[in-house]
């Protein structure tokens, strides 16, 4: 059996049986329950168009999208279990504001074009924080995430598809699509945190084979990606200083005011205690049921003793 | 020629009735979304409202096909009225705890899945076939209400008090499902159409064995006075209808 060091040193997968150090495990699941949680309050932006969707066919799709999420949602939850944290203490941990989700939820979405802003702009940069998370050296988040980015690239197309469609509809559509995009556009670029300098955590999780590439440039690969959609969108990046460098055959974008990202982090974006507060709403009007539930399971269970 | 016409103007009122009746349905349930006691839950309430919106659509744009114009799956539903809305008010009545969400999904899927595994055998070829698809998924949704009526039935005193109440309040509404008087006979004689009055028996027969597993008693039968099915409402459809239509009334003639 090899060491942990080997392990990572061969860049083979961590299982949950190995031994692997306090402070990798830490951080795994610092990494995973916010990958979890984002799951899950991001099904409330998008909810939150679902029962206005303008045509049946768009709310079907809206809706097997949300549901996707509810499922991401729990494959990363018994991903974080195999660390030997409960689903439950991990949602006790969000709902007293202990753990984290991913700040793009704390915006609202305002107009229908949103929900195809998130799909492109937000489901596009989530794919691309994660698609290293494939080779992501603890094995079974590694494999959820397989999973999970065949169906973000997914939602991705859509959310692309529903833009177009605005974007070449009525007058109204096309400034509603620009006007989703002016506002999303921004936060997606922060979704990849802080410019490397600053960030926190990155050093070490890039020597554990948990992070594969630094927040600059998975930002620039996604600029890269993006630039030349929003041409065949037929809409506008809000960024007067985006340009082509020649030279470095690479998009440059104006400076990003991270000042708000900290703000929205800290708790004071526009819907940080809404989306909490909804969260923590449907867990404490849950409750009665999942004791419901567990009460009839000792029941069937003290029947099946009696028989047996 | 005449009647040949108003034949077939009440096939697309039949169909209309059924997805009707789908779509609000759905409607209630997606506002349970990322509201669900469990995440588990979620994920299954999204699959039976995506089930029942599936269902709808299809008939819907079955319904359109027989009309002169022809109308698409979004006129039916974007653009009518409360008054010209087929479904029972059973689906419409805003959403209480989820004890009431399980017990009224219990009911309509106990009545859709006897509705649908008759309909697979309608002399009408694209009625059939949608039935029968639609019968394998209202199986699904039957059970799974069916096993959460029982473990709230038969949980704790509050889940099984809760439960109680929410059945007490749901039964005036059931006995609307097996009115058939909105129906042209024609339509049941010629085996287009299920009577409605023949599900009946194995439906309440089905509900009742569940309750008794339960631990749950038959409220005494108070019929509430409702015609759903001739368009006459509670007043919970006019708001769902609101947010529904809303966004597609806003922008006429736009594509989606």
């Amino acid at each position: 059996m090899s060491t942990f060091e080997e392990l990572i040193a061969a860049n083979e997968r961590v299982e949950p049986r190995d031994d692997m150090p306090d402070a990798y495990r830490a951080t795994l699941v610092r990494q995973i329950a916010q990958h979890a949680h984002s799951e899950i309050i991001g099904m409330q932006p998008e909810g939150n168009w679902l029962t206005r969707a303008p045509s049946l066919r768009r709310k079907a799709i809206l809706l097997a999208k949300v549901q996707d999420e509810a499922g991401h949602g729990l494959y990363l939850y018994a991903a974080a279990e195999t660390l030997g944290v409960s689903r439950e203490e991990l949602l006790d941990a969000l709902h007293a504001g202990r753990q984290k989700y991913s700040s793009i939820f704390n915006y609202p979405t305002l107009s229908w074009a949103d929900i195809g802003a998130i799909g492109w702009l937000v489901d596009g940069a989530a794919i691309v924080n994660q698609v290293p998370l494939c080779r992501c050296s603890y094995g079974p988040y590694a494999r959820a995430m397989v999973r999970v980015c065949k169906e973000e690239s997914f939602h991705q197309r859509q959310g692309f598809e529903l833009l177009h469609t605005l974007s070449h509809g009525t007058e109204a559509q096309h400034a509603m699509a620009q006007d989703a995009v002016d506002r999303w556009w921004w936060p997606s670029l922060m979704m990849f945190g802080p410019p490397d300098d600053a960030s926190t955590h990155s050093a070490q999780s890039m020597e554990w084979g948990i992070k594969r590439f630094s927040n600059d440039t998975l930002r620039q690969r996604f600029v890269d990606m993006t630039v030349p959609q929003a041409e065949a969108l037929g809409l506008t990046l809000p960024d007067p200083d985006l340009r082509w460098d020649e030279e470095a055959e690479t998009w440059r974008h104006g400076e990003i005011d991270f000042t708000e990202l900290f703000e929205v982090v800290k708790g004071n974006g526009p819907c940080n205690a809404q989306r909490l507060g909804h969260r923590v709403q449907a867990h404490e009007d849950g409750a009665w049921v999942r004791e419901a539930a567990a009460a009839y399971a000792r029941k069937q269970a003290e029947k099946g003793r009696a028989v047996a | 020629m005449r009647s040949t016409c108003e034949a077939v103007a009440t096939e697309a009122e039949y169909a209309v009735a059924l997805a009707d009746d789908a779509l609000v349905a759905s409607q209630r349930l997606v506002e349970w979304v990322a509201r669900a006691p469990q995440i588990e839950e979620d994920v299954a309430i999204g699959n039976i409202a995506l089930d029942l919106l599936g269902q709808a659509r299809l008939l819907y744009q079955y319904a359109g096909s027989l009309t002169d114009p022809p109308r698409t799956e979004d006129d039916l539903a974007y653009f009518r009225d409360e008054r010209a809305f087929r479904n029972v008010c059973l689906v419409e009545r805003e959403n209480g705890d989820f004890a009431v969400t399980m017990v009224r999904l219990l009911v309509l899927a106990a009545y859709q899945r006897e509705l649908y595994d008759r309909l697979a055998r309608s002399v009408d070829p694209t009625l059939a076939a949608i039935a029968a698809k639609a019968v394998k998924e209202v199986a699904y949704h039957r059970d799974h209400a069916r096993q959460w009526v029982l473990r709230l039935g038969d949980g704790t005193p509050e889940s099984h008090r809760r439960t109680q109440t929410a059945l007490e309040a749901e039964w005036p509404w059931v006995s609307e499902l097996f009115d058939g008087g909105w129906l042209a006979p024609a339509l049941v004689e010629r085996g287009v159409a299920v009577a409605p009055a023949s599900l009946e028996e194995p439906v309440l027969a089905f509900l009742r064995e569940v309750l008794d597993e339960a631990t749950l008693a038959e409220p005494d039968p108070r019929p509430a006075v409702t015609a759903g099915r001739e368009g006459r409402h509670t007043e919970a459809l006019g708001h769902l209808l609101t947010e529904l239509q809303h966004l597609a009334r806003s922008h006429p003639g736009a594509s989606w």
